[in-house]
C-alpha cells in the first residue's frame, strides 16, 4: 500500500520541480528583460543599442550626456524634498489620531472613523481639479509644500499605526500615568518605541509611492524650483526631442537608481513592508 | 464605565484635539473638494465678465451626449477588465513559484518584484523604445519572423493594449507580494495530506489553496480595482491617450480636460462619475471584505 501511494510522489518530484523551476526562471528572466536591456543599452554608444550590436565598446558617453541635459541633481533633491516632507507629515498627524482612535472613547469615534475611511476611496489623484484650486487659493503653487500637504492626512496610516497602538498592553500606560508622565507624553515614550517597526513599514511603504508619483506633482510644479524626478523625466524622454534610447536609458536608471538601490539594500524590508500594509 | 462624568469630558476634547490637525487637512483635501466638484458640476464654465451659472444637469447631459465619453469609459472598462484579471493570474503564478524551494529563489522574487518600484514614468521611457515601428525591440524580434514594422502605439487596434502590458509588467508583481504572504501562512501539513488522500496538484490547487487564499484576492481583487482608475501615468508618455481617443483612460482625460482644455465644469462631471465608481468599490469593500478586515 505504502509503495503503491509513494511511488508517483516520488516520480512527481523528480520530474515536475524542475520544470517549475524552469518556468519560474524564465518568466523571472522575461520579467526584468526590459531592465536588463536598459542596464545594457546605457553603456553603449546610442547606435549600436539601437542595432543590438554586441560587440560594441561600453561608454559612459551617454551618462555624461543625459546629465548635462537636465538639472537631475536639483530633481533629486526636490524629490528627496518631498518625500521627507510628506513623511513627517504623515507620522505626526497619523500618529495623534491613531492614538485616539486606538485608545480613547469618545462621543462620534465611530461616526469619525467611517469617515475617514472613505478617504481611501476618494484618490487625491481624482480630486486634482478641486485640489488644485485650493492649493491655489492658499498660494502654494509651485512649492513642494504644496505638492506634499494632501498626503498627509493618510487614512491607511492611521489604520496601520491605530491597529499597531491597540496591541500595546495598556498595563504600559497606566504605569507611565502612574509615574506622573503626560496624555502626549505616554504617547511618545510608551507607544511610538514599541511601535517602532510598523512606523519603518509605513515609511518604506509611503516613500517608495511617492518616490514615483507623477500627476499630482505634475500639476503643481511649474519650475526646475519644485520639480521632481518623475515630472523632470517626463520632459527629458518626451519623443519629440529626439533622444535617443540609450540616452533615455541612462537617464532612467539615474533617475531610479537611488530607490532601486535601497530596494535592492533593503529587499527583505521593503517586501515585509509591503506585506505588513497589506495586511494591516 | 465607573469613571466621573469629568473625566470622560477631558478625555473627548483631548482626543478630539489629536484629531483636529487630521481631519481639518481631511476636510481640506478630500471632503471639501468632493462636495465642491459635485457643486461645480452643476454650474457652467465662468468667464471674466460672466460668472458661472447655476445650469442643473446640464454638463451632465452634454457629457453623456458626447461620444468620446463613451469611447473614454469603454477604453477604461476594457483596461480594467483584462489588466485585473490577468495581473492577479500572473500574480498567483509567480507566488506559487518564488515559494517553491529552489535555487535562486532570491533572484526570483526579486526579478518579479522589481517592476514594482520603477516610476511607472521611467517604466514608460523604457516600452515606448520597445514598441517604436521598425526600430523598436518588439519589431526587431517579429522581424526575425519574417513581420513587416507595427505602429503599436500609433494604431487604435493596438495602443490600448500596448499600455495594457506596461500596466500588467508593472502591477503583476506588487499583488504577488500579498499571495506569496498569504501562501507562507498555510501550513505544510494540508499539502501532505492532501497527498495521501491522493489529491492531485490540480485537485489540491482548486480544493485546497484557492479557498484559503480567497480573502487575499479580495483584497487584491480592490487594490487592483482602484488602480484600475489610478494608473493613467504611462499615458503621458506612451500615447497621450491617442490615437484618436483609442487609448484614453478617465483620468487622463479629467487632467486633459481640466488643465489642457480649461473647462472645469466637464472636469468636474467626470470626476463626479469617477467617484461614482470607486463609491461602488468601497460599497462593495464594506459589503463584502468587511467580514475579513476587521477594522475594529
Amino acid at each position: 500500500m505504502d509503495t503503491v501511494l509513494i511511488a508517483p510522489a516520488t516520480r512527481r518530484a523528480v520530474r515536475l520541480p524542475s520544470l517549475d523551476t524552469l518556468g519560474a526562471h524564465a518568466l523571472a528572466l522575461l520579467w526584468i528583460a526590459p531592465l536588463l536591456y536598459a542596464c545594457w543599452a546605457a553603456f553603449r554608444d546610442p547606435s549600436a543599442a539601437l542595432n543590438f550590436d554586441w560587440r560594441s565598446g561600453w561608454t559612459l558617453q551617454n551618462f555624461s550626456a543625459a546629465w548635462d541635459r537636465a538639472p537631475w541633481l536639483r530633481y533629486i533633491l526636490n524629490t528627496t524634498l518631498l518625500v521627507l516632507t510628506i513623511l513627517a507629515g504623515q507620522f505626526v498627524l497619523c500618529t495623534l489620531a491613531a492614538y485616539a482612535f486606538a485608545r480613547f472613547r469618545f462621543f462620534g469615534s465611530q461616526f469619525l472613523f467611517m469617515l475617514l475611511l472613505l478617504q481611501l476611496f476618494i484618490l487625491p489623484e481624482v480630486l486634482i481639479v478641486e485640489n488644485y484650486r485650493m492649493v491655489a487659493l492658499l498660494g502654494w503653487t509651485d512649492t513642494v509644500w504644496g505638492m506634499g500637504v494632501p498626503y498627509m492626512a493618510s487614512a491607511f496610516g492611521v489604520f496601520l499605526l491605530r491597529q499597531a497602538f491597540k496591541q500595546v498592553p495598556r498595563e504600559l500606560e497606566d504605569a507611565a500615568r502612574l509615574e506622573g508622565c503626560s496624555r502626549l507624553g505616554v504617547l511618545w515614550r510608551v507607544y511610538v518605541p514599541l511601535v517602532k517597526p510598523v512606523y519603518l513599514a509605513y515609511a518604506l511603504v509611503s516613500v517608495s509611492s511617492h518616490w514615483n508619483n507623477f500627476l499630482w506633482p505634475l500639476v503643481i510644479s511649474s519650475s526646475e524650483h519644485t520639480r521632481p524626478l518623475t515630472v523632470g523625466l517626463s520632459l527629458f524622454g518626451a519623443p519629440e526631442s529626439g533622444v535617443s534610447i540609450a540616452l533615455i536609458s541612462a537617464a532612467t536608471l539615474m533617475t531610479i537608481f537611488p530607490l532601486l538601490l535601497g530596494f535592492l539594500l533593503f529587499q527583505k524590508q521593503f517586501m515585509q513592508a509591503f506585506l505588513r500594509a497589506g495586511i494591516r | 464605565m465607573a469613571e466621573p462624568l469629568r473625566v470622560l469630558r477631558k478625555e473627548w476634547v483631548f482626543a478630539y484635539l489629536l484629531l483636529t490637525p487630521l481631519f481639518v487637512l481631511l476636510s481640506m483635501f478630500a471632503f471639501i473638494p468632493a462636495l465642491q466638484t459635485l457643486w461645480s458640476s452643476l454650474h457652467s464654465k465662468g468667464t471674466a465678465r460672466r460668472p458661472a451659472q447655476f445650469v442643473g444637469m446640464e454638463n451632465y447631459d452634454a457629457m453623456l451626449a458626447d461620444p468620446t465619453f463613451w469611447l473614454v469609459l469603454e477604453n477604461n472598462l476594457w483596461y480594467a477588465a483584462v489588466v485585473i484579471p490577468v495581473s492577479m493570474a500572473l500574480a498567483l503564478l509567480m507566488a506559487l513559484w518564488a515559494n517553491r524551494a529552489m535555487s535562486m529563489r532570491g533572484w526570483v522574487r526579486c526579478a518579479y518584484f522589481t517592476p514594482t518600484m520603477l516610476p511607472m514614468i521611467a517604466a514608460a521611457n523604457l516600452w515606448l523604445f520597445f514598441y517604436t515601428p521598425d526600430l523598436g525591440l518588439l519589431d526587431q524580434i517579429t522581424g526575425l519572423f519574417g513581420q513587416g514594422p507595427t505602429n503599436w502605439l500609433g494604431q487604435p487596434q493596438t495602443a490600448l493594449g500596448a499600455v495594457m502590458v506596461v500596466t500588467i509588467w508593472k502591477e503583476a508583481g506588487f499583488f504577488m507580494i500579498f499571495y506569496l504572504a498569504a501562501l507562507q501562512t498555510i501550513p505544510p501539513e494540508l499539502r501532505d495530506a492532501a497527498r495521501l488522500e491522493g489529491a492531485s496538484r490540480w485537485q489540491y490547487g482548486r480544493r485546497v489553496l484557492w479557498p484559503l487564499l480567497a480573502p487575499t484576492t479580495l483584497f487584491i481583487l480592490i487594490n487592483a480595482l482602484i488602480n484600475s482608475v489610478k494608473l493613467v501615468d504611462h499615458l503621458f508618455i506612451l500615447t497621450k491617450g491617442g490615437p484618436n481617443n483609442a487609448s484614453k483612460l478617465l483620468l487622463y482625460w479629467i487632467w486633459e480636460t481640466a488643465f489642457a482644455y480649461m473647462d472645469t465644469p466637464s472636469a468636474a462631471v467626470l470626476t463626479v462619475i469617477l467617484l461614482a465608481g470607486l463609491g461602488l468599490i468601497a460599497v462593495f469593500q464594506f459589503r463584502y471584505a468587511e467580514r475579513r478586515v476587521h477594522y475594529q
